[in-house]
């Protein structure tokens, strides 16, 4: 076990998947010489070499096909789109091809392949660079979902999905790059598909992915103190996701807001909210609540930044009213 | 050839002898095309074949050509107008016939369709339905054989429509930088659809395209299939040691329209009926053959209604085989269960 941060521990994944399998590479916008646009990949060139971390052109379609065709032929590529944002120029290869591979070929190939790289909001950079783009990805059939919360999880979560024989849509978020947390050394591996408790409760359930997470649970701390107990499930696979946990969570509180940074209309607590309402019905005392990012492009000063963005208050507020407590 | 064999029956053209196997071989490989694709545009007719069915009818040369030249090892990938192009490559006709008809045997399954051809077999990678799209795909292909220095060559066909989108330039500029054995072959049937390429395209000689790029190019008549291999053998051969990428434009004309729903209002009848009567890829080889004294009309005959009458007989064997299980519905996915199979609690199983 060591404190690191959630970028080192992505890093350190990387290294111990590529020294482990020769066939997987790490390809990208300065993932190579720069060491990374948000330092990931950082000392990766000087370990493992030109040949398996590849800086590319500015050319996101091209380089996610070619992702594709070298996982089709046997490779375990790694494609890291410096932002999620940038991939929107790649999605006929996510979409139409990673995703629909298996299918179109009657099983004949699998797509193992990883595309990584920084999502959400990030800090001042106005509406191209900041949004939550998860709920696009994980409505494809074919593509699995994975959106770590904190250092130990990316670590287990990402070597898990270099070693998933499917499409991984790993999406990190930019502000936690910097977050430190206790990941243990080597073999440490997150199962894909499972939701983690990330602090227990009775009285009402918290699931956010991602950067919400930490939301949840200061919100949590802070529920505590006006003596309502808090239960935050963090879904960490976004697809497939781990419904079982949550509907069991549920059943304990009967009582869950669903907390999201993305845009509301169909976004990933649409789907939570209604697979509980399908699945968990009658162990509810309360409607489930939304608590999402403004649906509006993301303003650049900063107090509409931040009034664009969920808030603690407003996940404290929503869990408040979910216990009738308002 | 030791001194003491006699020499096989073949011809020389252009400075490479082809023996008369081989000459039967290509020869087969492009009639059984036409006729099968004849046959698929019937069955179209029938509303036995659903969806969109692209013939390539006319087109034979480019992909026998190619497969002729071609090894066993070497990746082969194409856009949706892929049915010869599958069976260029030795793909199992029957296996082909009832992919387009929907059923269990068809070469994935019944999951694709005329756009999806795949055979694993025979490394033939698709059957890619979005304009374009194969061309990146083809990159990693290539990419891998880089990576993994297996002396494979990736074939990737697009056409004189799929070489005016994006991805099409970003992959000439990485196969340069990196110099990945691939050969990029634009089948420039002369119609995107139905824009002709004077109104698509303002350099009309595609084998440019990579100039910028540093990618060679150079145009071949797409309807001499002698010359296709021959072109195919130069450049595929110059990937495969290393010296990367090369366009290759085949000039071409597709006789039938660009799917079954074709309006045919882009361009004369006369136009067609001079490429077909002047320049048919099958009617060229059978000449150059006749010439050489190794077959004759009625044995071309012959030949054709052998073809003709194994096609039908692969059209029955398909259509005998059922529909896919129900159950394939929810398999090829994903390599795990799918989690939301049945999304209502009442229905489970």
């Amino acid at each position: 076990m060591a404190k690191i941060t959630y970028r080192e521990a992505l890093n350190q994944a990387m290294c111990e998947e590529m020294l482990r399998d020769d066939r997987v590479f790490l390809m990208g916008e300065e993932v190579a010489e720069y060491n990374g646009a948000y330092k990931v990949s950082q000392g990766m060139l000087k370990k493992f070499g030109a040949k398996r971390v590849i800086d590319t052109p500015i050319t996101e379609l091209g380089f996610a096909g070619l992702g594709v065709g070298a996982a089709m032929a046997g490779l375990r590529p790694i494609i890291e789109f410096m932002t999620w944002n940038f991939a929107l120029l790649a999605l006929d290869q996510i979409v139409n091809a990673a995703a629909k591979m298996k299918y179109m070929s009657g099983g004949q190939y699998n797509c193992p392949l990883v595309f990584r790289g920084a999502g959400g909001a990030a800090a001042r950079v106005g509406a191209q660079h900041s949004q939550s783009l998860e709920n696009w990805m994980a409505n494809i059939p074919g593509l699995k979902v994975v959106m770590p919360s904190n250092a130990a999880d990316a670590k287990g979560l990402l070597k898990a999905s270099i070693r998933d024989n499917d499409t991984v849509i790993f999406i990190e978020n930019e502000i936690n790059y910097g977050d430190i947390g206790d990941v243990p050394d080597g073999e440490y591996i997150i199962p894909l598909g499972r939701a983690e408790i990330k602090r227990a409760g009775t009285d009402v359930t918290l699931i956010a992915h991602s950067r919400m997470t930490g939301y949840a649970l200061l919100a949590a701390e802070e529920l505590a103190k006006q003596g309502i107990d808090a239960e935050v499930v963090d879904p960490r696979t976004i697809r497939p996701l781990d419904e079982t946990t949550i509907l069991n969570s549920v059943a304990k509180t009967n009582r869950a807001v669903v907390v999201e940074e993305g845009w509301r209309f169909a976004g990933i607590g649409a789907e939570i909210s209604a697979r509980i309402m399908e699945k968990g019905f009658d162990d509810l005392d309360a409607p489930v609540i939304r608590v999402t990012g403004k649906d509006v492009p993301m303003p650049y000063a900063a107090n509409l930044e931040k009034l664009a963005l969920p808030s603690v208050a407003e996940v404290v507020e929503a869990a408040r009213s979910v216990c009738y407590r308002n | 050839m030791s001194a003491n064999q006699p020499p096989l029956d073949g011809l020389n053209y252009q400075g490479r002898f082809y023996d008369e196997t081989t000459l039967h071989r290509i020869h087969d490989s492009m009639l059984y095309i036409r006729r099968f694709e004849e046959k698929a545009g019937q069955l179209y007719g029938l509303k036995k074949i659903g969806g969109f069915c692209h013939l390539c009818n006319g087109q034979e040369a480019v992909c026998v050509g190619t497969s002729e030249a071609a090894q066993a090892g070497d990746y082969m990938m194409t856009s949706y107008r892929d049915h010869g192009h599958a069976l260029a490559r030795g793909s199992d006709p029957t296996a082909i016939m009832a992919e387009l008809l929907g059923r269990a045997g068809g070469i994935v399954k019944g999951k694709g369709g005329s756009m999806h051809m795949f055979d694993r077999s025979r490394n033939f990678v698709g059957g890619n339905g979005i304009v374009g799209e194969q061309v990146p795909i083809g990159l990693g292909f290539g990419f891998s054989s880089w990576y993994k220095d297996d002396g494979r060559v990736t074939l990737c066909f697009m056409g004189d429509g799929g070489i005016n989108q994006g991805a099409v330039y970003e992959s000439f500029n990485m196969a340069a930088l990196w110099k990945l054995p691939i050969i990029f072959i634009v089948e420039n049937n002369q119609y995107a659809m139905g824009t002709s390429l004077a109104r698509a395209s303002a350099e009309t000689s595609l084998f440019k395209r990579g100039i910028s790029f540093k990618v060679p190019g150079m145009a071949i008549d797409g309807m001499n299939v002698l010359e296709v291999e021959q072109k195919m053998r130069e450049v595929i051969e110059h990937a495969r040691s290393g010296e990367g990428p090369y366009i290759i434009e085949a000039i071409t004309y597709r006789y039938r329209g660009h799917s079954m729903s074709d309006p045919a209002t882009y361009r004369t009848r006369n136009e067609v009926e001079e490429w077909r009567k002047g320049r048919d890829p099958i009617a060229q080889l059978q000449h150059l053959m006749t010439e050489a004294g190794l077959s004759d009309e009625d044995a071309f005959k012959e030949k054709d209604r052998a073809i003709k009458k194994a096609i039908v007989a692969v059209v029955k064997e398909a259509e005998q085989q059922p529909e896919p299980d129900a159950s394939e519905l929810w398999t090829d996915i994903i390599n795990d269960p799918i989690e939301d199979a049945y999304p209502y609690p009442g229905r489970v199983s």
